[in-house]
């Protein structure tokens, strides 16, 4: 590692044996990679491999406990992100640094260094926009903007700053697959300029078509670095994820019964400030099936969850029946003890009270399907062990169940959180985001278990965003977008492009169109 | 050099044991300023923290002074783990004492057992009243109860004034602005012969073992915490934060308004204009003080009484004017908000990298 | 009515909603950065006692002022501590401050009841204010000014600057801003200190300027009304100055009708208007934002930690 480098110009970034542990984990452990001007460098890893870690040490959020950076071959030190910007790296985070009551432009200001002339800074986003020929209104709140146009922000943020290094943490994951489309053009042309770009996914198929190189990370450590465009998908897949995937066991033939869960013109105006309207959703899950809802983050997915769940009531009775009983107007409680369970995307504060035991968890949604609180007064020892049960059925990794569930690692609490609700037993479960941040091999874990489920008559409602998981999972899929659901049908009956077209709906490029519905 | 670190998880050690150091601080804190001060500290301190609780003859008043700090901190503990925060219990004690006072002058010619029950029953419902008025405006129009609830008491204050010195002035009391006297049914039979001692001192016992268990071991506590923990968790749940904000809100309104019934009832025996001597707001302290659990607020009330009581001792000894012990009541909750990181973090020794 | 008795209720006004200005406008950029601090009331305590008591022992009002500043920054340096350093919860803390300034305040103050000092006067020549009208105009005193002066400046500072917009920011997405690389606490300490200083000025107001004298809670919850009117504000400090006017206004109100011996109704329930008004204001805020989103910072209250 340590022999001069044969190039006459070095490297523009090269990262040597960085470490960097957390109380109870090592987030790196001796990662070594370099990245040349112009090249798209690809950051392979599962949720959890230290990816993000590593590029928060890039860009000075964190401080590596061991190692060094060199930039243009000069050993640096990157203490905080105004540093790194000085250096010349830009980063678009995946969960975007953007204020949403702020406009455009006041966001974009934010993000540089130096003040900057109101008008000045004006003509300099319209010449950016303009030349990566990038639809966006710099004075529109950032609150009515899709996700796409907000990513769309901070890119325009970085390229201000010239950067020399861009990084992209993650940056597809929200975005339709012709918004994708559209941003791989964008950082090609910024690559062609002599940017380099570190792209961090977990996505095989993108990281193919886009870059040139990819370092492979698993547990904080580099496990290959090779040419994604020479290597098999496959072959990345096993180094990612070390293990072998676990098949699905399903039994064959047309399962579906009875219609167990029946939504009909279901609409309820969306929370203050930001939340989406639902609009006259209708659907039925049926028992022994599997029914996915599609759909990019923030098209309703979190309303629609709430207004099954019984969190927020509808404003007719029939709108939801369950089992033939409608119960649109009952809440929460009620909704459980009749048998319809849900799983909010949200595990710490939604679904788990982080302060509370595992124990304590069980009390919040199993008191009214399970005699846990019979009159009223906690009953200690069914609640632990309904706990114990849960803990040995999902091999949930814990110290005990009087363990706060914010110690819980978040494959570990969600595996906790399904055993709660399918140990209940519940003829209808709902779940959002299932195996959102779990590691492989707890994914399939819980997704086995949905199946189960569903073989046993429950009907099941996966929303999601993943669109691998749900093409692998259900039966019937239909596509929620601004609030309106697609009727479902049969995963077979669908091609990928038509569910990116549907997820897309009226977003995509009309960008103010899809804006002033909200104004 | 030192950092801190956050626990994975809180320390339970560190709970129990923060109040303990968050006094050692406050006392060592006020000898710092009250000898800065010119008083002499070190007896300063040692009259306010220890001296009530070495002479066997303020236990009495101890108990006495305690009693109202418990009861009312129970009931505002109950609202803070929901995230409710009354903070105008001073005004609803004032209306429990208003309430019960007005049930005594209208049974001024009666005798009888029942008389007593009535009083303490239009206490709860007086401080119940006063602080609906700030729930009604939280949970229908999300009004911030702490500014409702505070502006009351300022009104509760005026309520009173208005009566004493006008339709309720006792018409044998030489135009003194207070009522009449409570007769003897009227009045908190005492439970020691020739001493202050009331009933309130085991009614606050009782209530605070009550809530105890009602916290523990009732769904109705785990809705309470898990309002004020986790609020969509609780609508995930199935429990209405409405619900809860009514409730913690009545209950502590209650059990302020019953305090201050004791209070006239048992050792002022009638309405006088000064009768808010600001219990409601030291039971602030004794709520952070026990840590929001019952069974710590009778130890912090009972702490708080024993500056009340020191106070006294003190303003003979060595000459520190009353107002000290206000001020050394408020060191001891920011003591006791600065420990608390302690729960959370841990200090740790880290030399630095070269 | 003759304009000279207008102008002498006037001048009554612009006195009453002076020191509720002040401490609103402080605590509107406390709560614009994120920060909510129920401590106002504690910190024009501790401003009116230091105040006082400085001026009483120099023999000059401007010193007085000025000690009120610092009283007020240094009790607000005390909260800060506690919620952006130790993360302590904003509201226990805030409640804290307030009961600490009513303690020490007395104490520092039981040496100076009964005593008296000159009044802080007009900034201008008396033979500028001799007109009515003019008086109305040049009459007043400096803090005065100086309060109409911040209001256009925190007004200016907030919509227009680059550290407003950074103070904003940081009030509405403290994450985001501390990702962007925002030294979120610094900003937090500072505004908070900006905070302590209005407050304690706006206490000496009372003490140097309304009574003059010291007395036990002096300020009688004016902090506390000037929280509300920040939330009746919705966070404009266009809006604050019509708001702590209308207070003034509902002020002098009850002085008037004291002064004309209104009997129909008696003092105490005069004596209440202020309060009842803040609850019913707060009310008619609540049913006019019904709808759309909310005004407050969506960062307020919540506590940060970097780590």
């Amino acid at each position: 590692m340590n022999q001069p480098h044969e190039q006459k110009v070095p490297p523009r970034l090269a990262l040597a044996h960085i470490s960097k542990s957390f109380p109870g984990v090592k987030a790196n452990d001796d990662v070594s990679l370099s990245v040349g001007r112009g090249e798209i460098h690809a950051l392979l890893g599962e949720n959890g491999a230290g990816k993000s870690t590593l590029v928060k040490i890039l860009y000075g959020v964190q401080q590596a406990d061991e190692g060094s950076i060199a930039w243009d071959g000069e050993i640096v030190s990157i203490p905080s992100p105004k540093a790194a910007r000085q250096l010349g790296i830009g980063m678009v985070f995946q969960h975007f640094s953007l204020f949403d009551a702020m406009t455009v432009i006041e966001n974009i200001a934010l993000g540089l260094d130096e003040a900057v002339d109101r008008d000045v800074l004006k003509a300099r986003v319209a010449a950016i926009l303009d030349s990566y020929s990038l639809p966006l209104d710099p004075e529109r709140e950032v609150h009515t903007l899709s996700v796409g146009e907000r990513q769309r922000i901070e890119i325009v943020r970085c390229l201000l700053q010239k950067p020399k290094l861009l990084i992209m943490d993650e940056p597809t994951s929200v975005l339709t697959p012709q918004e994708v489309e559209k941003l791989f053009g964008t950082l090609r042309q910024i690559a062609a300029e002599g940017c380099a770009i570190l792209y961090i996914s977990h996505k095989l198929d993108e990281i193919k078509a886009l870059c040139e190189t990819a370092t492979i990370l698993r547990g904080g450590r580099v496990v290959a670095s090779c040419d994604p465009r020479t290597e098999t998908t496959r072959r990345m897949a096993e180094l990612m994820i070390g293990a072998e995937l676990r098949q699905l066991e399903r039994a064959a033939g047309d399962r579906a019964g009875a219609a167990r869960l029946a939504v009909a013109g279901l609409s309820l105006p969306g929370e203050p400030p930001f939340g989406t309207d639902l609009e006259g959703l209708s659907f039925e899950a049926r028992a022994g099936e599997i029914l996915g809802i599609a759909g990019v983050a923030g098209n309703g997915q979190s309303e629609l969850l709430t207004a099954l769940s019984g969190e927020r009531l509808a404003e007719r009775s029939e709108a939801i029946l369950l089992d033939g009983k409608p119960v649109g107007q009952l809440g929460a409680g009620p909704r459980r003890a009749l048998g319809l369970a849900c799983v909010p995307e949200e595990r710490n504060g939604h679904a788990a009270v982080p302060d509370f035991s595992l124990a304590e968890n069980t009390v919040l949604t199993a008191r009214h399907r399970l005699p846990l609180a019979p009159l009223g007064v906690i009953s200690g020892r069914d609640v632990l062990r309904f706990t114990d049960a849960i803990i040995k059925r999902f091999d949930v990794r814990t110290t005990s169940p009087a363990a706060p569930a914010q110690s819980l690692s978040g494959g570990n609490l969600q595996k906790f959180i399904m055993g709660r609700e399918i140990g209940q037993e519940p003829g209808v479960l709902v779940v959002c985001q299932p195996t959102w941040g779990v590691d492989a091999g707890a994914a399939a874990a819980i997704r086995q278990e949905l199946v189960d489920l569903a073989a046993k008559g429950s009907a099941v409602v996966v929303i999601s965003q993943d669109l691998d998981e749900l093409l692998e999972l259900s039966d019937r899929l239909c596509i929620i977008n601004e609030g309106r659901l697609s009727p479902p049908r049969a995963v077979a009956s669908y091609g990928i492009d038509e569910i990116g077209l549907m997820m897309g709906g009226i977003h995509g490029e009309a960008g103010p169109a899809a804006g002033a519905a909200h104004a | 050099m030192l950092e801190w670190r956050r626990r994975r998880e809180p320390s339970s050690a560190m709970l129990w044991l923060s109040p303990v150091i968050a006094i050692a601080l406050t006392m060592l804190l006020g000898m710092i300023v009250f000898t800065a001060m010119g008083y002499d500290g070190f007896h300063g301190v040692e009259s306010i923290f220890l001296r009530p609780f070495l002479e066997p003859q303020r236990w009495a008043d101890l108990g006495v002074k305690a009693a109202p700090l418990v009861m009312i901190a129970l009931g505002l503990a109950i609202g803070f783990r929901a995230n409710v925060w009354n903070i105008g219990a001073e005004g609803q004690y004032i209306m429990g004492a208003i309430a019960g006072t007005g049930v005594a002058l209208a049974t001024y010619e009666m005798t009888g057992w029942w008389i007593l029950p009535a009083m303490a029953l239009a206490g709860v419902l007086g401080g119940m009243a006063w602080a609906a008025i700030p729930a009604l405006l939280r949970v229908r129009l999300q009004v911030s109860e702490i500014l409702t609830s505070l502006m009351l008491t300022y009104v509760a204050v005026q309520v009173l004034y208005f009566l004493v010195r006008g339709p309720w002035k006792d018409p044998d009391g030489f135009n003194f602005p207070q009522t009449r006297m409570f007769t003897a049914d009227q009045t908190l039979p005492a439970m020691m012969e020739g001493s202050l001692v009331h009933l309130g001192i085991p009614v606050a016992l009782l209530i605070a073992l009550v809530a105890w268990l009602v916290l523990e071991r009732t769904t109705a506590g785990y809705a309470v915490k898990v309002v004020g923990l986790a609020p969509a968790a609780a609508r995930h749940g199935g429990f209405s934060a409405g619900t809860v904000t009514w409730a913690t809100l009545l209950a502590s309104g209650g059990l302020a308004g019953l305090a201050g019934l004791f209070e006239a009832a048992g050792p002022f025996g009638q309405l006088t204009p000064q009768f808010p001597v600001g219990y409601g707001f030291t039971a602030i302290i004794v709520a952070f003080l026990g840590r929001l659990h019952p069974l710590g607020i009778v130890l912090g009330g009972i702490v708080l009484a024993a500056t009340y009581v020191g106070g006294e001792i003190a303003q003979s000894t060595v000459r520190l004017p009353q107002a000290a012990t206000g001020m050394f009541q408020a060191l001891l909750l920011f003591m006791l908000l600065a420990t608390d990181v302690l729960v959370k973090y841990r200090i740790v020794w880290k030399a630095r990298a070269a | 009515m003759t304009p000279e008795m207008l102008v002498s209720i006037f001048m009554t006004l612009v006195a009453a909603s002076t020191p509720l200005l002040l401490a609103a406008l402080g605590e509107l950029v406390v709560e614009k950065s994120g920060v909510l601090n129920l401590g106002v009331e504690g910190m024009m305590l501790c401003g009116a006692v230091a105040g006082f008591a400085v001026a009483f022992s120099s023999g000059s009002v401007g010193l007085g002022l000025l000690a009120a500043i610092a009283a007020g920054v240094a009790t607000a340096m005390i909260f800060a501590v506690l919620t952006l350093s130790l993360t302590a919860n904003q509201v226990a803390t805030g409640l804290a401050l307030t009961i600490f300034g009513i303690g020490t305040s007395s104490l520092i103050g039981a040496g100076f009841v009964g005593r008296t000092i000159e009044r802080l006067g007009p900034v201008f020549p008396a033979g500028l204010s001799e007109h009515p009208l003019l008086k109305a105009i040049f009459g007043h005193d400096i803090v005065v000014y100086l309060s109409l002066a911040l209001v256009l400046a925190v007004s200016l500072f907030l919509r227009r600057s680059r550290p407003g917009l950074i103070l904003r920011a940081v009030g509405e997405n403290a994450a985001s801003a501390h990702a962007i690389g925002y030294p979120v606490l610094a900003i937090r300490y500072a505004a908070v200190a900006f905070g302590g200083a209005l407050a304690g000025l706006g206490g000496a107001y009372f003490s140097l300027a309304l009574t003059p004298m010291w007395a036990d809670r002096l300020t009688a919850g004016r902090g506390w009304i000037a929280l509300a009117l920040v939330v009746f504000a919705a966070w404009r400090p266009g809006r604050l100055l019509l708001g702590a006017y209308l207070f003034g206004a509902v002020m002098t109100l009850e002085l008037q009708a004291k002064a004309a011996g209104v009997t129909w109704l008696a003092p105490e329930f005069l004596a209440m208007t202020p309060y009842l008004a803040t609850i019913a204001v707060l009310t008619m805020m609540s049913l006019g934002r019904r709808t759309g989103r909310p005004d407050a910072p969506a960062c307020l209250g919540k506590p940060f930690s970097a780590s």
